[in-house]
Order: structure tokens, then C-alpha cells, then sequence
């Protein structure tokens, strides 16, 4: 990861695109610090991460990365209100005990917040569950519903509708396929919650919503 | 108490020559056993002005011994100071003239290591109250001529900062590129990121903690009490009376050392293995392998450390209370500009991973730069000093990405 990564998981390249040049990140959910590590290579970003396990905390710092051991769910709220510009969330949420305080954190930590997640209302996931009567279990998700860490699967519906109650403005949203290329439907819409296999979203806190 | 603990005969070693041309002998004319001349730098500080303890009293001039690896370069932007624990001393990377076992960090310090002296100047100081050549209460009072004693000024985590940064002055320094150490150590670091963040670019605390706790203020109390208890420590004025308090001091590192293993670590090392005999001796011999062990562990300790300095250092240590100072933890690093990276090791119970953990916390608090990691050790909280390559890599990894970060050339 040494030297200048330009090449990342093309989700993540998504996420990367949203960040201004130059501006103070929080990745929370970093594991091996790819995103951080590409933010300031290519866009001078003041990073920060927290990752939940101590491997994926080891080899952040081994790249020179500020990465500290620490859980989403309990160690947001040490952190004082407006410290980051954005606060990143990849494909963590799901694996949250309360994702709805977690965003809530986000929100008020970070100018902008960034959330990408896996959307359970893909067509695939509802045909596992439909025809076969069972918790899907694939490639994108590959834990058995006994032994997975993802214990808060949501629709993008779920989403909006939360991010709409919590007074969290849209800024931008991607629905992505499995590959995390774009599919270009409308993020809040009926098609993309089928179709999309995951999604991106970048969200700034309402008016009135400002503390 | 072994017999070889009553009278050790006092181990004189030819050092090398003093670098500077100092004469080391001279401070040492209050000891009664024969002055050796010590390897490295001594300077005079305090000479203009003298240092403001936090107990009050005006110390100066007074000698601080240190040791340098590496060249500092031209803008002064490539030192580290390493900063020793408690029963440490300046000799970082080189055979100790005294114990003559390799340096205390030669695992870390010297050319291609994390602390890399092609590319870094590693500086470290014998601390404020040490017996290698900085002042401490084996020294002579000059009010009086007789070593200080117990009339040593009691001394604080942040006076050693304070000569430190009188040190750092003196090299010309503006910025240490770093400030790091394990246990003391760690406290030096914190402090010296609190008291003078401008003057740091990067701190790294190992296995450390933002105050000495009462298990281990605890601790150190049983040490001081083995050493007051001794007859031979004649209330401090050993040196007058041609004794060392030597069974004290000895009884003190072992209840340490035992503080600096783990349960896991003993039980490898030694288990219930009897030391050179196949049974029990219904007796009080060191029957145990562990109790052997223990004893050459203080009999060693007495050669090369002086009992009051003990005293002193280890109160430091348990004054030791960032919160107390600053109001709390969180602002002590209001601001900070300063890039952390704290270590803790798992087996270590003398500075558990939590005491690491809610300096982090203080340091998100105030959105500092942060990294933090727990290595997976069995070998308490020694291990900050043992081959841990995972910790060796980390350490790399954070000097080099803060070296990305200040624009430190790589020589």
C-alpha cells in the first residue's frame, strides 16, 4: 500500500470522489486504511481512522496511517462536534448495534457524513428469501445468520426514510451494482432499491437540524 | 536475603572516554566507591537561570548526562528523544559501562532499526534525580559539601520535561521530531506534548498512562519502605556512613520486577523448576527457580543504581497526574498540534491497556492526531523493551509516516 495507490475498490473510489481536496476525514470502520491511505495520497486529506480490529489497526499504523483501535458504537461520542469536514462510513453500518445513533454521531461530528451499505431490498436477496425461504447467504454476503457480524440489514429505502427522520439532507446518492459501478436510477427510488446490490450516500445535516 | 546481597563489591569497569572532555570524575567525589569514567555528553544547565522546580525550589547549575546516535541534521529537524524508565539510563544503544548487557533499546536504536540512526538523532538524558551523571541525591549539596541525601529536592515528571527541554535548547533544536519512551518514559512523552506542543512534532507513549495508579503508587511504596527499613540506609546519609542500603534496594527491584512480568511470562520461564537441586529443601534457600532469578535481579539492580535516586524517581512517578494539572486529561492536548501514536502491550497489568485507552479518548476528545495500538504479547510490561516485531514494525511505520508528514528527507 506503500508509495502512490492510485487504484482502489471502485466503492470506495465513489466515496473518494465525494471528498474535497485537502479536507479533514474520519474514517470509522477503516480496516486496512485503503481509502485513508488513497485520500492523502491523492487528495492531501488530513485522515483519521478507527477500526475495530486490531489487525486492520496494526497495519493502518504500519503505513504511517492515524488509525486507533475503537468500536463505531461506543466511541463516537468522544469526539467534539464539527472536528471533521466529512465522517466516512464503508459498509459498516450494517455491522452496527445502533446505527441509528452511530449516523446521529456522524452527523454531528462531520460537516458531511458519507454512508455506503449493502441494500437487503436487492432483488436477490428478496428471491432468497421468497422462493427459498432462507437468509441469503453469497458471495457479497457470506456469513451464515447465526455467525454474522452484519446484525442491521436495511433497504435504501430504510435508509432515505431514516436519513429523511433525522433531518439529513441528501446531498448525493449512487445505487450501485455488485461491483459498485454505477447504475444511474434515482437513489430514493423504487427501481434502485430492486436493482441496486449496494449504495452510496453523501449527507449534510439540515438547517434545522444545526446545533 | 543471600549473602551475596549484604556486601557486593563495587564493579569497576574502564568506560570509554568521555566525548566532551568533561571530567565525570569530579561529581562523583561525594561516592565512596572508586568514580568511573562514564561514556557520552554532560552539560551544566540551569547556569543563567535556574530551573523552577514544582516543589519550589531553584535547582543550577546542575549536570545532565546524555548520549546522542546518529548526526543531527543541518535545519535540526531529524532529533528523537528517547526518554527512559524509571530504572533506565541514557545508554539507549550501546553496552551499558556499568552492567555491561547491551543497551536497553539496541533492539530499537542504531542504523536500519525503527529508530534508524542513518536517518534520526536519538537523543537521551540521564533523568533530573538519576545517578548516571545527571544531578541526583548521591551528588554533593553545594550549600554543604555532603551528598544531598534526603535534602535532594523532591522531583516531578515535569521537572525532568523541563531539564530535558533546557537539553534541547542547548542542541540548538527547535522541534524534536520526535519524543518517545515506555512506562516513565511514556509520562516523560505526554508531558512533554502537554507542556510544549509546539516543540514536538510527534509523541509516542508506550505502555503509559496519563497518572500513576494506586496499585501502582502501591507498589512503589513497598520499594521505598524495603529501602527506609534497611539499617544500612542511615535516613538517607548512607554515603556518610560508607554503607549502601543494598538489601533494601534489592528487595525493592524484585517486588518491581515481579510487576513487570506477567503470570503467563513467569510461568514459561520457570514454572514450580527447582534451581539446582532435584528437591525441596525444607528450608529458605532459593529452592525456586523464581527465587533465584528474583535475587540475581536485585543483587544486579544494586550495582548500578543508587537507592535514594530510587526514592526519588519512583516518586515522580506517582505524582505523576496530568488531570491534576491541567483540569483533565483532554485539556492538557487542547490544540494539539502534535501526532500521537500510543502502544500498549495485552499482559501488560502494571500499565493496562485501558490507562492507554482514555489518553486516546482524552486525545479524541480535543480531535487530535491520534494513532493507537495493543500488541498481542505474553510478556507483561516488559515487553515495550523485548523483541516484538509487530511493535517494531508499528514504531517504523509511525516515524516514517510522520517523516512523510513533516517533509523529513530520507537521508
Amino acid at each position: 500500500m506503500n508509495g502512490t495507490t492510485s487504484s482502489i475498490r471502485v466503492d470506495l473510489q465513489l466515496i473518494a470522489d465525494m471528498v474535497e481536496p485537502g479536507s479533514r476525514v474520519l474514517d470509522v470502520g477503516c480496516g486496512d486504511g485503503a481509502l485513508l491511505q488513497h485520500l492523502w495520497k491523492t487528495k492531501g486529506v488530513d485522515g483519521r481512522g478507527i477500526e475495530l480490529s486490531q489487525t486492520g489497526v496494526n497495519a493502518c499504523v504500519r503505513n504511517g496511517l492515524s488509525v486507533i483501535q475503537g468500536d463505531a458504537d461506543t466511541d463516537l461520542k468522544d469526539y467534539p462536534s464539527d472536528a471533521f469536514d466529512y465522517v466516512i462510513l464503508s459498509q459498516t453500518l450494517q455491522a452496527t448495534h445502533n446505527p441509528r445513533t452511530v449516523l446521529d454521531h456522524m452527523a454531528r461530528i462531520g460537516k458531511r457524513s458519507i454512508v455506503s451499505f449493502p441494500n437487503f431490498g436487492y432483488w436477490r436477496v428478496r428471491s432468497s428469501l421468497f422462493f427459498i425461504g432462507r437468509m441469503p447467504v453469497n458471495e457479497k454476503l457470506p456469513h451464515q445468520w447465526y455467525n454474522t457480524p452484519n446484525i442491521h440489514f436495511c433497504t435504501i429505502r430504510d435508509f432515505v426514510v431514516l436519513g429523511r427522520e433525522m433531518n439529513l439532507h441528501v446531498e448525493r446518492g449512487l445505487a450501485l451494482n455488485g461491483d459498485g459501478l454505477r447504475l444511474g436510477l434515482d437513489p430514493a427510488g423504487v427501481l434502485a432499491n430492486l436493482l441496486a446490490e449496494q449504495a452510496v450516500f453523501l449527507l449534510r445535516r439540515s438547517h434545522t437540524n444545526e446545533r | 536475603m543471600p549473602a551475596a546481597c549484604q556486601h557486593l563489591p563495587a564493579r569497576v569497569r574502564a568506560g570509554k572516554k568521555s566525548l566532551t572532555g568533561h571530567d565525570f570524575n569530579s561529581s562523583y567525589a561525594a561516592m565512596s566507591e572508586p568514580a568511573f569514567p562514564l561514556p557520552g555528553h554532560r552539560i551544566e544547565l540551569g547556569v543563567d537561570e535556574k530551573l523552577r522546580l514544582d516543589c519550589g525550589i531553584a535547582l543550577g547549575p546542575f549536570p545532565v548526562a546524555y548520549q546522542t546516535y546518529g548526526t543531527l541534521n543541518a535545519d535540526k529537524s531529524n532529533a528523537i528523544l528517547v526518554c527512559h524508565a524509571l530504572t533506565g539510563d541514557q545508554f539507549v544503544a550501546e553496552t551499558h559501562p556499568i552492567s555491561g548487557k547491551p543497551g536497553w533499546w539496541d533492539l530499537m536504536v542504531g542504523p536500519g532499526k525503527p529508530l534508524d540512526t542513518d536517518r534520526y538523532f536519538v537523543i537521551c538524558a540521564n533523568v533530573l534525580g538519576g545517578c548516571l551523571g545527571t544531578v541526583g541525591p548521591k551528588d554533593a549539596n553545594p550549600a554543604t559539601g555532603k551528598p544531598y541525601g534526603l535534602s535532594f529536592p523532591v522531583i516531578t515528571i515535569a521537572d525532568m520535561v523541563r531539564a530535558q527541554r533546557l537539553l534541547i535548547d542547548h542542541l540548538g533544536i527547535d522541534q524534536l521530531f520526535a519524543v518517545m519512551g515506555g512506562s516513565m518514559g511514556a509520562m516523560q512523552a505526554l508531558d512533554w506534548a502537554a507542556r510544549y506542543p509546539e516543540r514536538v512534532f510527534a509523541a509516542v507513549p508506550i505502555a503509559g498512562a496519563a497518572r500513576h495508579s494506586a496499585q501502582n503508587i502501591a507498589f512503589h511504596e513497598v520499594g521505598r519502605q524495603a529501602i527506609m527499613a534497611d539499617p544500612d540506609w542511615h535516613g538517607g546519609d548512607y554515603l556518610l556512613h560508607d554503607t549502601r542500603p543494598h538489601r533494601g534496594l534489592a528487595v525493592a527491584r524484585m517486588a518491581a520486577h515481579i510487576t513487570y512480568l506477567s503470570e503467563t511470562a513467569l510461568h514459561r520461564k520457570f514454572g514450580r523448576n527447582l534451581q539446582d537441586r532435584d528437591t525441596l529443601t525444607y528450608g529458605f534457600d532459593a529452592d525456586f527457580q523464581v527465587e533465584s532469578y528474583l535475587r540475581h535481579q536485585g543483587i544486579t539492580f544494586v550495582e548500578r543504581f543508587d537507592a535514594n535516586s530510587y526514592l526519588y524517581i519512583t516518586r515522580a512517578m506517582d505524582y505523576f497526574d496530568l488531570a491534576a494539572e491541567f483540569g483533565t486529561v483532554a485539556a492538557a492536548f487542547e490544540n494539539t498540534p502534535v501526532r500521537f501514536c500510543l502502544v500498549s502491550f495485552t499482559s501488560d497489568w502494571l500499565f493496562p491497556t485501558p490507562e492507554s485507552r482514555a489518553v486516546v479518548h482524552a486525545l479524541n476528545a480535543v480531535a487530535a492526531n491520534v494513532s493507537f495500538v495493543e500488541i498481542e504479547s505474553d510478556k507483561g510490561h516488559d515487553a515495550f523493551l523485548l523483541d516484538e516485531p509487530e511493535f517494531r514494525d508499528v514504531l517504523s511505520g509511525f516515524l516514517n509516516g510522520c517523516a512523510e508528514h513533516k517533509g523529513l528527507k530520507a537521508t
